[in-house]
């Protein structure tokens, strides 16, 4: 399945940025990543999160990280925990994470501790890259559309894709 | 000088507000909390992701501090301090009492009666249904009289329902809709429900109904809100027998305001603690407490639910409320059916009413799978596709016996941010409670079992929890020694004072308590403005 520009504003949606919701704003293509994230490394954390079933993921994550600019210190977050599994793999095999194949990819996140960690922003590297990272990127994904899809769900919790799917059978939907 | 003050802001004191001040009355409304502007999918976010601690409405801290005893009860997962009051995190569930309900002592012999009747509140349901803007239809035949047609047509059955239906049938159990505090299509400039699935405790759209609709509405006629303005005590004059000013602090100093009428509506915590809050010369034992009860008969409704796995797609968890229910064992809760698969059997123990419910939010969601998981990628996925799906599951709402021992009272060892002693909360649950609470999962055993799912899990007498109602607390008697309130929900003993809450419920019922809430507020309202 190969995920989409539209589903990254999808699952945008689902976070007041784009459509419903007070405050939302419209993502275009002048929208930039959010300042100071690496959103390399959250794409290539993305390829090793997501199922191998999903192509597309680097336009769906910068596109969703472009619109992840909602909080300030959500922001800062994302960019420390980013610049903290970047600097892991430069630590511990001399190269950028995006740079490492996806074996080591998924090394360097268990290695952090973030398979384990308690998600917790303030907590330590391990719960904040499992916060800013890995669980950043499942939100975007299980709570959209396209996520949803993979599990039998088309409009899972914290989406706003209305109230029809809700009466539909499995065949319907 | 206000004409009135309410202290107050979620859906009783909004309303009171509202109509008051729509009749072109002074109003003041003192709210303890904040107004919550903003987008709120932040909010949806904290709640959905594990690791923001944050409370979702921000209750908590030495503002919010309190102590419980006996079984113990959560009170800061139980209400919401703030515009629009807890209604910001409610499931938005809007029925009217039953005619049984008001009579319990004469029909039941327990509890009490109260002293007015279903009659007495009808054309106030009906105008609380227009005011909360209930999408419901007239398909339930247990249900109360009623004239008028719901504001909004009631959201469709999921499918989910339709996989109970022939169950429940074959049992000869009757299902119906649901009323729902919640649009059903757009209305006044708020938005049809979209489905994000997170009702209870945020809904983002705005399509759930919120005090906040009528607190707008009574600021637009001319009422005046006071936010972070939490009431410290209340003054009366040299006689007693009237209140006289609400002392409360705002921007770090306690300031006053003097008004005609008071109406309390700040729940049935909050207000009995600020009649206690409150005692003076003449009112040794706090305001209205000639009776000592006030803070007496706290009241829950008690969940019970049962669980499990059909083996087949159920479609669960894609919006946040009901659609189905059963009120067939409300008025007569150990009744026995029969249907072409056998029935429930009768029971003769001393019961109290419940109602039944069929969730759409049984088992988890894929999100919230893997916001827990160790594993990711392919693992992941089939983690997800293992445990979401097939699930289905039925809850209850159980009436809790009035009785006295259950009670907020003040508790010195412990004291707020202004220095002033917290809510102590004493629960604890009856026999009667507890074996309709087994009677309702012994229904819902029997209909899962024929519906032929697996049952996994059960919410029994023992690993029960409130449904955050708070009940009871300056009950309503024609009687000064029987009561706080009278029939008109004024206290006795105060000239010019009223309660607004379901803190004057007698008896609770087991329907979701705010529509009554509601209803009760508009009439406290013409009971006030027939003295202005």
């Amino acid at each position: 399945m190969e995920l989409t520009r539209r589903d990254a504003v999808a699952a945008l949606a689902g976070l007041g940025v784009v459509g419903a919701g007070a405050g939302a704003v419209v993502l275009d293509d002048r929208d930039a990543g959010p300042d100071g994230v690496d959103t390399a490394v959250l794409v290539a954390a993305a390829e090793v999160l997501y199922p191998s079933e999903l192509t597309g993921v680097g336009e769906f994550v910068e596109r969703f990280a472009a619109g992840r600019t909602r909080e300030d210190a959500h922001r800062e977050g994302l960019a420390a925990a980013t610049a903290a599994v970047d600097e892991a793999a430069r630590n511990w095999y001399d190269a950028p994470y995006p740079e490492l194949d996806a074996e080591t990819r998924d090394s360097v996140l268990r290695e952090l501790g973030a398979d384990t960690a308690e998600p917790d922003p303030d907590g330590g590297r391990a719960e904040r890259v499992r916060y800013y990272v890995v669980n950043e990127l499942l939100y975007a994904l299980y709570a959209s559309p396209v996520g949803g899809r993979l599990a039998g769900i088309e409009n899972p919790i914290g989406h706003p894709g209305g109230t029809t799917s809700y009466r539909q059978g499995p065949t319907e939907g | 000088m206000s004409d009135v003050c309410v202290v107050g802001s979620g859906p009783a004191g909004a309303l009171v507000a509202d109509r008051l001040a729509s009749a072109g009355h002074d109003v003041t409304v003192l709210e303890a909390g904040p107004r919550f502007d903003g987008d709120r999918t932040a909010r949806m976010e904290r709640f959905i992701r594990p690791g923001d601690d944050r409370p979702v409405w921000d209750v908590g801290g030495e503002r919010d501090a309190y102590t419980t005893g006996g079984r113990g009860y959560p009170l800061n997962a139980a209400r919401v301090k703030g515009v629009g009051g807890s209604t910001l995190h409610w499931q938005g569930m809007v029925m009217r009492l039953h005619e049984s309900d008001f009579r319990r002592r004469s029909r039941d012999g327990y509890g009490a009666d109260w002293p007015i009747g279903y009659d007495d509140l009808r054309p106030y349901y009906a105008a609380a249904e227009r005011a909360l803007g209930v999408a419901g239809a007239a398909d339930n035949p247990f249900a109360p009289p009623r004239e008028e047609p719901f504001p909004m047509p009631a959201f469709p059955p999921s499918y989910s329902d339709s996989l109970f239906a022939p169950a429940c049938e074959r049992l000869g159990l009757t299902t119906h809709s649901v009323p729902n505090a919640r649009n059903s299509e757009s209305r006044d400039g708020a938005s049809a429900c979209v489905g994000y699935g997170t009702c209870r405790p945020v809904c983002p759209s705005g399509a759930k109904y919120t005090a906040e609709r009528h607190v707008d509405s009574a600021a637009a006629a001319g009422a005046t809100l006071v936010t972070e303005a939490p009431v410290q005590r209340l003054e009366t004059d040299e006689r007693g027998q009237r209140v006289t000013r609400a002392v409360y602090v705002h921007e770090g100093a306690e300031r006053t305001l003097t008004a005609d009428r008071f109406v309390l509506a700040a729940g049935g915590v909050e207000t009995p603690r600020l009649l206690l809050l409150s005692a003076n010369d003449h009112h040794p034992d706090g305001l209205a407490n000639g009776s000592g009860l006030v803070g007496r008969y706290f009241t829950e409704h008690l969940f019970a639910g049962a669980g499990g796995r059909l083996g087949e797609p159920t479609r669960q968890n894609h919006v946040g409320f009901n659609t189905t229910e059963c009120h067939g064992f409300y008025d007569d809760p150990g009744r026995g059916t029969e249907g072409t698969a056998g029935g429930i059997p009768a029971s003769d123990a001393d019961l109290a009413p419940m109602k039944l419910e069929l969730l759409n939010y049984a088992g988890p969601s894929p999100v919230g799978v893997a916001l827990e998981s160790e594993q990711w990628g392919d693992a992941l996925l089939e983690r997800i596709r293992g445990a979401y799906g097939d699930h289905v599951a039925m809850g209850a709402l159980v009436e809790q016996t009035p009785r006295p021992e259950n009670r907020v009272t003040l508790d010195p060892e412990v004291t707020d941010d202004h220095g002033n002693p917290v809510p102590r909360v004493e629960w604890s649950l009856d026999e009667r409670t507890r074996r309709t609470i087994e009677r309702a999962n012994e229904i819902q055993h029997a209909v899962l079992e024929e519906l032929g799912a697996d049952v996994q899990w059960t919410v029994g007498p023992d690993t029960s929890g409130p449904a955050y109602h708070h009940m009871g607390t300056t009950r309503m008697s024609r009687d000064p020694s029987a009561g706080v309130v009278d029939a008109d929900c004024r206290c006795h003993g105060l000239d010019n004072c009223w309660i607004a809450s379901s803190s004057v419920f007698p008896t609770g019922g087991a329907m979701n308590p705010t529509l009554t809430i509601a209803a009760l507020a508009l009439r406290v309202a013409d009971s006030v403005a027939a003295t202005l």
